[in-house]
C-alpha cells in the first residue's frame, strides 16, 4: 500500500499547495454574518436599513429585476409599510386609450428600475453598466464579503498604478479598477433607528439586505434543512439497527 | 390454456394477473430471492445509489420543465422565478442541480468499485460497457442540463464544447453548424438542448434497465472476485440488501441534504448567476467539477483535434478495459501490484480534475501533461503487461469460507485463476 498512500498523498498535498503558485489572489476580510451557518437568520434592523441605503443610494443606478416590493416581508416590513414603498414608485404602464402612462405602484410589482433599457443605463454612466443586484450575492466569488470588501475597499492607487480615464481605485475589484465610483460616504443616509451611518456599518447593512434579495427562500430552506437533517440521521441510524438485526444470523 | 404463466401467488387478484403478465413472479425472482454473494460491502450499494438518483432527476426536472422557459430572452429570468415564485421552486431547483453533482459522484465511486474489484472482467464486459454508455449519456445530458439556466458559463460551456467538433478535419464547422442550428449558440441551440435534456434521461433509464438485466445474467461479482459456488455463498437479496442498499440511502441523503440546503452553491459556479452575454468571455471558461478530468485532459495537448481525440479516447479507452487487462484475477485484493497502481490512478484524475479548474498555465500544463500521460499509460501499457507479469495472491477456497489454504503454499497461477473461467 506505500505506493497508494504515497500517490493519494501526493495529489492531496498538490491540492493545499495549489493557491501557493496561483496568481496574486485578492484576500477579502472576512466578516460574520447574520445569516451564516446552518442556524443563520437575516437580522431583520440590518436588512431594513440596507433597503434604506439601496433605496436612497444604489437604487439610483442597481437595479433589482427579479425582487418584488412583496418580497420585503422576508426582512420584517409590514404589508402596510411595504405598499406606502410600493406607492411611492410610478410604474410605466398603457391608459384606457393605449397611451404611455404612469401608476402608483403595487406590492405585487418589480422594484422599479433606474433605466428604460441598457443603451440608457451605459448612457448615463459614461459608458459603463451597473450590473443587476438580484443575485449579486450569489454572482461573486466571495459573496456576501466581497460586496462588503468592494463598498469598503476604496482607496488611493498606489503610486506606481496607472488608472484609465473615470476608473476608480478599489483594493477588493478584480484588476483594482472599478467605473462606480465610491458609492457611499459617512453620514449619506439617516438611520431611523438611530444608528450612526458610517461607510462601514452602510455597507453591512446593504450587504445583508443585498444577501436577503439573493436568496429569499434561506431562512425557510435551512430550517427545513436542520429538521430534514436530524430525521433522516435518525432513520439511518434505525435503518441500521435493523440491518444489524437481519444480518445477525448470517455473521 | 398453453402459454400461460402458473402462478403460484395465493392472492386471487395478484394470481389473476400474474398468470397472464408474470410480474410479481419476476420481481420475486430478480429482486427477493435472487441469490447475490453474500460478502458485498458498502461499495455494493452505489448501484441502488444511483438509480435512486436517477429517478429524483427525473421527478424533480418534470416539475422544473413545468416552469422552465427555454428563450435566449426569458431562460435567466424563468430560472429566477422558480427560485422565487413557484411554490417550493427553489427546492426542485437545488435538488436537481445538486442532485446533477451527486449523480456523478455515485456514479465515479460505482465505476471505482468496478476498477478496484475486477466487476468488468468476463463474463460482465457487456454489463461494463452499457455502464460506459450511460456515463456517456450522463455527461450529454448534464452538459445540456447546464446550458439551460443561460447565465454565463452555460453560453460560454455550450460555446467551447460544441466548438470542439469543429476540430473535425473537413466536415468540422459544418458539424458545429448543424448542431448550434444557426451560426453561432443562440436561440435554436438553447431549444433543442432542452428538448434533448428532456430525451436522454429517459434513454438513461433504458440503458439502465438493459445494464440490470445483464447484471441478473450474470450475477453480481463480490469484493472477492471469485464465483459463487452454491447457496452456502449467496443470500437472497431481500431482506439482506434491500436493507444493507436502504442504509446507504440514508447515509447518502444526509450528504445530498447537506448540499441542497446548507451549501446549494457551493459546486456551482458564480457567473452562471450573471445572466449570458456572448460579447463578455468570463475570465476563465470552466465546466462543472465532473467535466474537470476530461477538460484537462482536453488542454494538456497543443493541437485542437489532438486534444478532442484524447478527451474522447480517455471515455474510449474505457470501452475496451476488459480486453486492456490481461489479468485472469478480478478483484484487487489478489493483485499487489494492481492494488496499488489503482490509486496512483486515483491520484492521477485527482491532480487532473485540479489541473481542469485552472488557466493553463505554469505548472499546471506539466502537471496536466504528465497526468494525462499517466492515465493512458494505466490502460493502454500497464494494463496488458501487469497481467501477464503480476504474480497474483493465492484466491480462496469459496466466498463462505474466506480462509486460504493453509499448508499447501500459494496456489499456483493457472490453478488460482482456474475457479473464475467456470462461467
Amino acid at each position: 500500500m506505500r505506493l497508494a498512500s504515497l500517490a493519494v498523498l501526493g495529489a492531496l498535498a498538490l491540492c493545499t499547495a495549489a493557491p501557493a503558485f496561483a496568481e496574486d489572489e485578492i484576500k477579502l476580510p472576512e466578516q460574520i454574518w447574520s445569516f451564516d451557518g446552518a442556524f443563520g437568520t437575516y437580522n431583520r434592523a440590518s436588512a431594513q436599513r440596507g433597503f434604506q441605503v439601496y433605496k436612497e443610494v444604489c437604487s439610483a443606478c442597481h437595479s433589482i429585476k427579479e425582487g418584488y416590493y412583496r418580497n420585503l416581508t422576508g426582512i420584517g416590513l409590514s404589508e402596510e409599510q411595504i405598499k406606502a414603498i410600493a406607492a411611492s414608485v410610478t410604474i410605466p404602464t398603457l391608459n384606457d386609450d393605449g397611451q404611455p402612462a404612469e401608476r402608483p405602484g403595487l406590492p405585487s410589482d418589480h422594484f422599479r428600475s433606474p433605466f428604460p433599457n441598457e443603451r440608457a443605463a451605459r448612457a448615463a454612466n459614461n459608458g459603463a453598466l451597473p450590473p443587476d443586484q438580484s443575485v449579486i450575492e450569489k454572482a461573486r466569488e466571495g459573496g456576501a464579503d466581497y460586496i462588503h470588501a468592494l463598498l469598503t475597499g476604496y482607496a488611493e492607487p498606489p503610486a506606481d498604478m496607472k488608472m484609465a480615464a473615470g476608473m476608480n481605485y478599489n483594493k477588493y475589484f478584480p484588476g483594482h479598477q472599478i467605473a462606480m465610483a465610491q458609492p457611499i460616504h459617512d453620514g449619506q443616509v439617516t438611520y431611523s433607528d438611530g444608528t450612526t451611518a458610517t461607510v462601514e456599518q452602510m455597507a453591512l447593512d446593504v450587504t445583508t439586505f443585498l444577501s436577503f434579495i439573493a436568496n429569499p427562500e434561506m431562512e425557510q430552506r435551512k430550517q427545513m434543512g436542520v429538521k430534514i437533517v436530524i430525521f433522516l440521521a435518525l432513520l439511518t441510524g434505525v435503518t441500521y439497527v435493523v440491518k444489524r438485526r437481519v444480518w445477525s444470523d448470517v455473521h | 390454456m398453453p402459454g400461460l404463466h402458473k402462478s403460484e401467488f395465493t392472492n386471487p387478484v395478484v394470481n389473476w394477473i400474474d398468470t397472464r403478465l408474470p410480474v410479481f413472479t419476476m420481481l420475486t425472482k430478480e429482486y427477493a430471492v435472487f441469490p447475490t454473494p453474500r460478502n458485498f460491502n458498502y461499495f455494493w450499494n452505489f448501484g441502488a445509489l444511483a438509480m435512486i438518483n436517477l429517478m429524483i432527476m427525473i421527478a424533480t426536472g418534470i416539475f422544473l420543465a413545468m416552469n422552465y422557459t427555454p428563450n435566449t430572452l426569458m431562460a435567466f429570468d424563468s430560472v429566477e422565478r422558480i427560485m422565487r415564485d413557484v411554490n417550493y421552486g427553489w427546492l426542485l431547483r437545488y435538488v436537481h442541480a445538486n442532485g446533477a453533482s451527486m449523480f456523478f459522484v455515485v456514479v465515479y465511486i460505482h465505476m471505482f468499485r468496478s476498477l478496484y474489484y475486477g466487476s468488468y472482467k468476463a463474463p460482465r464486459e457487456l454489463l461494463w460497457m452499457l455502464g460506459v454508455v450511460i456515463l456517456l449519456l450522463m455527461m450529454a445530458t448534464a452538459f445540456m442540463g447546464y446550458v439551460l439556466p443561460w447565465g454565463q458559463m452555460s453560453y460560454w460551456g455550450a460555446t467551447v464544447i460544441t466548438n470542439l467538433f469543429s476540430a473535425i478535419p473537413l466536415v468540422g464547422d459544418s458539424i458545429v453548424t448543424f448542431l448550434w442550428g444557426g451560426f453561432s449558440v443562440d436561440n435554436a441551440t438553447l431549444n433543442r438542448f432542452f428538448s434533448l435534456h428532456y430525451l436522454l434521461p429517459f434513454v438513461i433509464t433504458g440503458v439502465v434497465f438493459l445494464h440490470i438485466v445483464a447484471l441478473h445474467i450474470t450475477g453480481s461479482n463480490n469484493p472477492l472476485g471469485i464465483d459463487p459456488k452454491g447457496p452456502q455463498d449467496t443470500l437472497p437479496f431481500h431482506p439482506y440488501y434491500t436493507i444493507k442498499d436502504s442504509v446507504g440511502i440514508g447515509v447518502y441523503l444526509i450528504v445530498f441534504a447537506v448540499l441542497v440546503f446548507f451549501a446549494p452553491n457551493f459546486l456551482g459556479h458564480v457567473d452562471n448567476y450573471v445572466p449570458a452575454n456572448p460579447l463578455v468571455t468570463p475570465a476563465d471558461v470552466v465546466p462543472e467539477w465532473y467535466f474537470l478530468p476530461f477538460y484537462a485532459i482536453l488542454r494538456s495537448v497543443p493541437s485542437k483535434l489532438g486534444g478532442v481525440t484524447l478527451m474522447f479516447g480517455a471515455i474510449a479507452v474505457l470501452f475496451v478495459l476488459p480486453w486492456l487487462d490481461t489479468s485472469p484475477i478480478r478483484s484487487a485484493r489478489f493483485r499487489p501490484i494492481y492494488r496499488q497502481l489503482i490509486f496512483v490512478l486515483v491520484a492521477a484524475i485527482i491532480v487532473l480534475g485540479m489541473v481542469g479548474g485552472h488557466p493553463p498555465q505554469g505548472i499546471w500544463v506539466v502537471l496536466g501533461r504528465i497526468a494525462t500521460a499517466y492515465y493512458f499509460l494505466h490502460f493502454l501499457v500497464i494494463l496488458p503487461l501487469l497481467g501477464k507479469l503480476e504474480r497474483p495472491l493465492p484466491l480462496p477456497e469459496s466466498i463462505s469460507s474466506p480462509v486460504i489454504r493453509k499448508g499447501g503454499g500459494p496456489l499456483p497461477y493457472g490453478a488460482a485463476a482456474a475457479p473464475m473461467e467456470k462461467n
